[in-house]
C-alpha cells in the first residue's frame, strides 16, 4: 500500500461490503470471513441489515446483510502498470513496443528473440505475455496451459452517480465467479461489472448487447438509482484465464527461462508479491542478482480524485499557466498535462495512450467539445500527424 | 451589484447583453474555451441570428457578432475560465491560467448549454476503434481543425443536427453510405433533407439502430438491426457519426444541488428562468435541449428581465405548480409554474411521431388549454403558446398530453 502514493499511483481506500441477497449467501458470510482469517486477515466484521442500510442508503432492497472489508482499496488501472514501466525505464530497463516476438533460438550462453521490432538477444527470458503468454511459452518447447480469455464486460457511470455509493459493493462469490460488483473508481465515477465469458478469440475485446443488458439488469437490483444515471464508457476486460485455476509461475534454469501465466483479475492487486515471487525464483535457479545503488525514484502525474489535480492547485498554475488551461471539461484535464504526457519518459503516442495517461476525452461527452483540440496539441507535441493519430484512412 | 453569467454561447451572451441594456449593473460572463460564441463558432453553415438578430449569418460570423455586441454592452467576458463548482450558494470556484479564483455573485445565469449523446451513453455495442465522433466532434475537427475525418462514413440519426453532419462530412471530402433512425421517418425539413442527402442519393435507413460497430483500430463498419424484425445488414464503413440526442450540460446544476426534471435532464425552472436555488437562473439549450441558436438567444434575453427584476426586488416564488407530462410526450419546460405570471410559452418533444391531433394541458379533470397539431415530429421542437393567468390549483400538477382526434 505504501508504494502506490510513493509513485504517484491514485489509490483510495473505499473498503468493500460483501452483501448477501439470500438466506444461503447469508449462512455463507461466516466462512468467508473464517477464510480471510484462516489467510491472515482478521479485520472482517458482519454487518447487520440496518447498519448495511446505514452505511449504503442507496442499495436496493432485501439485503440480508454484509461482510465489511475496510481495508479494500481501489487503484488506477492505468497509471499503476505504466508506474512500473516508467520506473524500469528510469533504472536502465530497454522498453521495445510493437515488438511481438515470432521466433525463439534457444543457445548456449544466450537466447536469441526475433521480434517484429528486430532480434533481442537475452540471457534470460521472462515470459509476461499475458494473454498470448501460452504461445510464447510453446516457443520455449512447452505445452502445459492454453489461455483461454475470460471476457468481461464493464460500464462506468457519469461522476454525477459518485455520491450513490461509499464501498465496493461486492456479492458472496460462487465457485465459478466473483460475480458482478459495483464500485467506485478512482476518477470518480462508478463502475458496474463485469460480465465472465469465455471467449475463443484473444482479441474479442467487444462489448455485447447481451452482456451490457445483463449487467444493467444486476445493477438495477443492487443500486436502483444507478439506472436513471448516464453512462459515460462501457468497455471489455480479457482475463488471461487458463485450464487451470492457480497461476502458472515455473522456473526452468536448464532453459535460463521463467514463465508466469495464467493470472486473472488479481494480476494488478498481486503483482507487486508476484514480482518478488519471480524475482526470488530467479536467482534461486542461478541469475545473478545484485541490489542497485542508485535506484532511481519516480513519481506519476496523479489523475485521481483523492489527491489534487493540477487545475485545483494555485501554486502549479502560478509556475505554469498551462495547468490553468483546462482542455477537457469532462475530466478537467488541462494543456500542461497533456503536453507532459506526450513528452513523459514512456510518452502517449496515440489518443488511447494520451487518454489512459490524462483521462482527456474519456469522460461523458467522449470528446464532443475537446476531441479537436486535444488531437492537435498531441499531434504537435508529438510530431505525429493528427490524421495518423484519428487512424484517418 | 454583479451577475455571474456562465456558457457565453447564445443564451449567455445575449443575457448578458440584455442584463447591461437594462442597466442591471456588473455582468461578468464566465467562458472556458478559448473564445466566446459557443456551439455556433463551429457551425459553418448559414441559418443563424433570423429571430433574434433579424438577419442571416453563419455560425461563426453569429458567434462572433454576439462577442462584438457583449464587448461594445460592457460585458466582462473571461474566457479559458472553467467554472468547477461551488463554495457557496451564491459562489463559484473556478480555474484560468490565472490561477483558482472564487468568485462572489448577486445573481448566477447558468447557460451551460447542450451536448449530443456519444456513442458509450447510447450503449451500442462491439469494438472501440478509432473514427466514432459526435457532430460536435466532427465540426471542430473539420471547421476549426481542418482535418479529414475519413471517406465512408454512416450518420446515426435523421434529425436537423444529423443532416448537418452529412453536410459537414460531404465537404470534407467524406460520403455517407447510410443514415439510421430508429424512427419511421427522417425528422427534418424536406428542403434539408434534400439538399444534405436526397441529392447525393443517402439512403436513410428507418425504423432501425445501429447494432454494432465492427473495427480495430479504425472503424470498419457497422451492423444496422432493423427493429420491427431483427433482420442486419453489414455496411462497410471508416466513420461513424452519432448526432443529435441531445443532453444538457447539466453538471454544475446539479452539483449546485438544483431540483431537476426527470425527464428532461434540464434543472427545473419557471416561467422566468428561476431554478429551485434562489438566485441561480438557467436558460439556453441547458433547459430546453436543443433548439436553434436565436431561440436559446431570445431565452437569454428574457430571462435576463427577471434577473434585473430579482436584482432591485429580491423575492423568489417557490412555485405551487409543477408541470409534467404522459408518453409520448418526452418532456416540457419550463417544468414550474409561478402563478404570479402569466404561463406564457412552452417547449416540448415527443417520442414518436403523430399524426392530426390536440395537444391538451389540463390540471386534474380541469382543462387549461388545447391546441389542433397536424403533425408532431419527434426530436423536432414543439411549441405551445399556452398563455394566459388560468387560475390554477396549487400544489397541484399541470399535465402535457396528446389526444387523438
Amino acid at each position: 500500500m505504501e508504494h502506490g502514493p510513493r509513485l504517484g499511483v491514485p489509490i483510495e481506500r473505499t473498503g468493500a461490503l460483501l452483501v448477501a441477497w439470500t438466506d444461503e449467501q447469508n449462512a455463507a458470510l461466516a466462512g468467508i470471513a473464517a477464510k480471510a482469517a484462516e489467510n491472515g486477515y482478521a479485520a472482517t466484521r458482519r454487518v447487520e441489515r440496518d447498519e448495511l442500510y446505514r452505511l449504503e442508503p442507496h442499495l436496493g432492497a432485501g439485503a440480508a446483510a454484509a461482510l465489511a472489508v475496510p481495508d479494500e482499496h481501489i487503484i488506477c488501472p492505468f497509471t499503476t502498470p505504466l508506474a512500473f514501466a516508467t520506473e524500469a525505464v528510469a533504472n536502465g530497463v530497454a522498453l521495445r513496443l510493437g515488438a511481438a516476438v515470432e521466433r525463439v533460438a534457444l543457445a548456449e550462453g544466450a537466447h536469441v528473440l526475433e521480434t517484429a521490432a528486430g532480434p533481442v538477444v537475452a540471457r534470460w527470458v521472462v515470459n509476461a505475455a499475458g494473454l498470448h503468454s501460452d504461445t510464447l511459452d510453446r516457443l520455449f518447447g512447452h505445452d502445459r496451459f492454453t489461455v483461454t480469455p475470460r471476457r468481461g464486460e464493464l460500464i462506468v457511470f457519469d461522476k454525477l452517480s459518485r455520491p450513490l455509493v461509499r464501498h465496493t459493493i461486492l456479492p458472496v462469490p460462487t465457485a465459478t465467479t466473483k460475480g458482478v460488483l459495483v464500485a467506485p473508481t478512482v476518477f470518480g465515477n462508478v463502475v458496474l461489472g463485469p460480465t465472465a465469458e469465455d471467449v475463443p478469440d484473444r482479441t474479442a475485446t467487444g462489448t455485447t448487447a447481451e452482456g451490457l443488458a445483463s449487467l444493467l439488469e444486476k445493477g438495477r437490483r443492487i443500486l436502483p438509482e444507478l439506472a436513471r444515471e448516464e453512462v459515460t464508457a462501457t468497455y471489455v476486460g480479457l482475463r488471461a484465464a487458463t485450464e487451470h485455476a492457480d497461476y502458472q509461475i515455473a522456473f526452468h534454469a536448464d532453459q535460463r527461462y521463467a514463465c508466469v501465466a495464467g493470472i486473472r483479475s488479481t494480476g494488478l492487486t498481486a503483482s507487486m508479491a508476484i514480482a518478488e515471487h519471480v524475482a526470488e525464483g530467479l536467482r534461486d535457479a542461478g541469475l545473478r542478482l545484485r541490489r542497485r545503488d542508485a535506484f532511481r525514484e519516480i513519481r506519476m502525474p496523479n489523475i485521481g480524485e483523492a489527491f489534487p489535480r493540477p487545475y485545483q492547485e494555485p501554486a502549479r498554475i502560478a509556475a505554469n499557466p498551462d495547468y490553468g488551461r483546462i482542455v477537457c471539461h469532462c475530466e478537467r484535464v488541462t494543456r500542461g498535462e497533456i503536453l507532459d504526457a506526450a513528452r513523459a519518459p514512456i510518452p502517449a503516442r496515440t489518443l488511447d495512450g494520451l487518454r489512459r495517461r490524462t483521462r482527456a476525452a474519456f469522460g461523458r461527452c467522449q470528446g464532443f467539445y475537446c476531441l479537436a483540440e486535444v488531437t492537435q496539441l498531441l499531434a504537435g507535441a508529438t510530431g505525429e500527424p493528427p490524421a495518423s493519430l484519428l487512424r484517418t484512412p | 451589484m454583479t451577475t455571474v453569467v456562465i456558457g457565453s454561447g447564445p443564451a449567455g451572451l445575449a443575457a448578458a447583453i440584455e442584463l447591461r441594456r437594462l442597466g442591471a449593473g456588473r455582468v461578468v460572463v464566465l467562458e472556458r474555451d478559448a473564445e466566446p460564441g459557443g456551439v455556433p463558432r463551429h457551425c459553418d453553415h448559414l441559418g443563424f441570428g433570423v429571430r433574434d438578430l433579424h438577419r442571416v449569418l453563419g455560425g461563426p460570423r453569429y458567434a462572433a457578432r454576439y462577442a462584438a455586441l457583449a464587448e461594445r454592452a460592457g460585458v466582462e467576458i473571461r474566457s479559458q475560465t472553467s467554472v468547477t463548482g461551488w463554495a457557496a450558494p451564491m459562489e463559484l470556484t473556478a480555474t484560468s491560467p490565472r490561477g483558482v479564483e472564487t468568485m462572489v455573485a448577486d445573481a448566477i445565469v447558468l447557460a451551460t448549454g447542450c451536448r449530443e449523446r456519444p456513442r458509450s451513453a447510447r450503449l451500442v455495442p462491439g469494438t472501440r476503434p478509432a473514427g466514432v465522433f459526435t457532430t460536435g466532434a466532427l465540426q471542430q475537427l473539420v471547421h476549426l481543425q481542418h482535418q479529414r475525418p475519413g471517406r465512408r462514413a454512416v450518420v446515426v440519426g435523421a434529425e436537423h443536427v444529423s443532416f448537418s453532419a452529412v453536410l459537414t462530412l460531404a465537404g470534407a471530402g467524406a460520403e455517407t453510405v447510410a443514415m439510421v433512425t430508429e424512427h419511421p421517418a427522417h425528422q427534418t425539413y424536406a428542403p434539408l433533407a434534400w439538399l444534405a442527402a436526397g441529392r447525393r442519393g443517402v439512403p436513410i435507413l428507418t425504423g432501425a439502430r445501429v447494432a454494432a460497430i465492427r473495427g480495430r483500430d479504425r472503424v470498419d463498419g457497422v451492423d444496422v438491426a432493423d427493429i420491427a424484425t431483427g433482420a442486419r445488414l453489414a455496411i462497410a464503413c471508416d466513420t461513424v457519426v452519432f448526432t443529435g440526442d441531445w443532453i444538457p450540460d447539466h453538471e454544475l446544476a446539479r452539483r449546485g444541488g438544483l431540483a431537476m426534471d426527470g425527464a428532461s435532464r434540464a434543472p427545473r425552472i419557471d416561467q422566468a428562468g428561476r431554478t429551485s436555488a434562489r438566485g441561480v437562473f438557467a436558460c439556453g439549450n441547458l433547459v430546453h435541449a436543443a433548439e436553434t441558436a436565436d431561440v436559446a438567444a431570445l431565452g437569454g434575453r428574457s430571462v435576463a428581465r427577471a434577473v434585473t427584476t430579482f436584482l432591485q426586488t429580491p423575492s423568489w416564488p417557490a412555485p405551487p405548480v409543477y408541470v409534467t407530462c404522459v408518453p409520448p410526450v418526452r418532456w416540457v419546460a419550463p417544468g414550474a409554474i409561478d402563478t404570479g405570471e402569466p404561463l406564457g410559452s412552452f417547449r416540448l418533444r415527443v417520442d414518436e411521431p403523430r399524426l392530426d391531433v390536440d395537444l391538451v394541458v389540463a390540471q386534474g379533470a380541469r382543462e387549461i388549454w388545447r391546441r389542433r397539431y397536424s403533425t408532431l415530429v419527434p426530436n423536432r421542437s414543439i411549441r405551445a403558446d399556452v398563455g394566459g393567468s388560468p387560475a390554477l390549483q396549487p400544489e397541484e400538477t399541470l399535465i402535457f398530453r396528446i389526444e387523438a382526434r
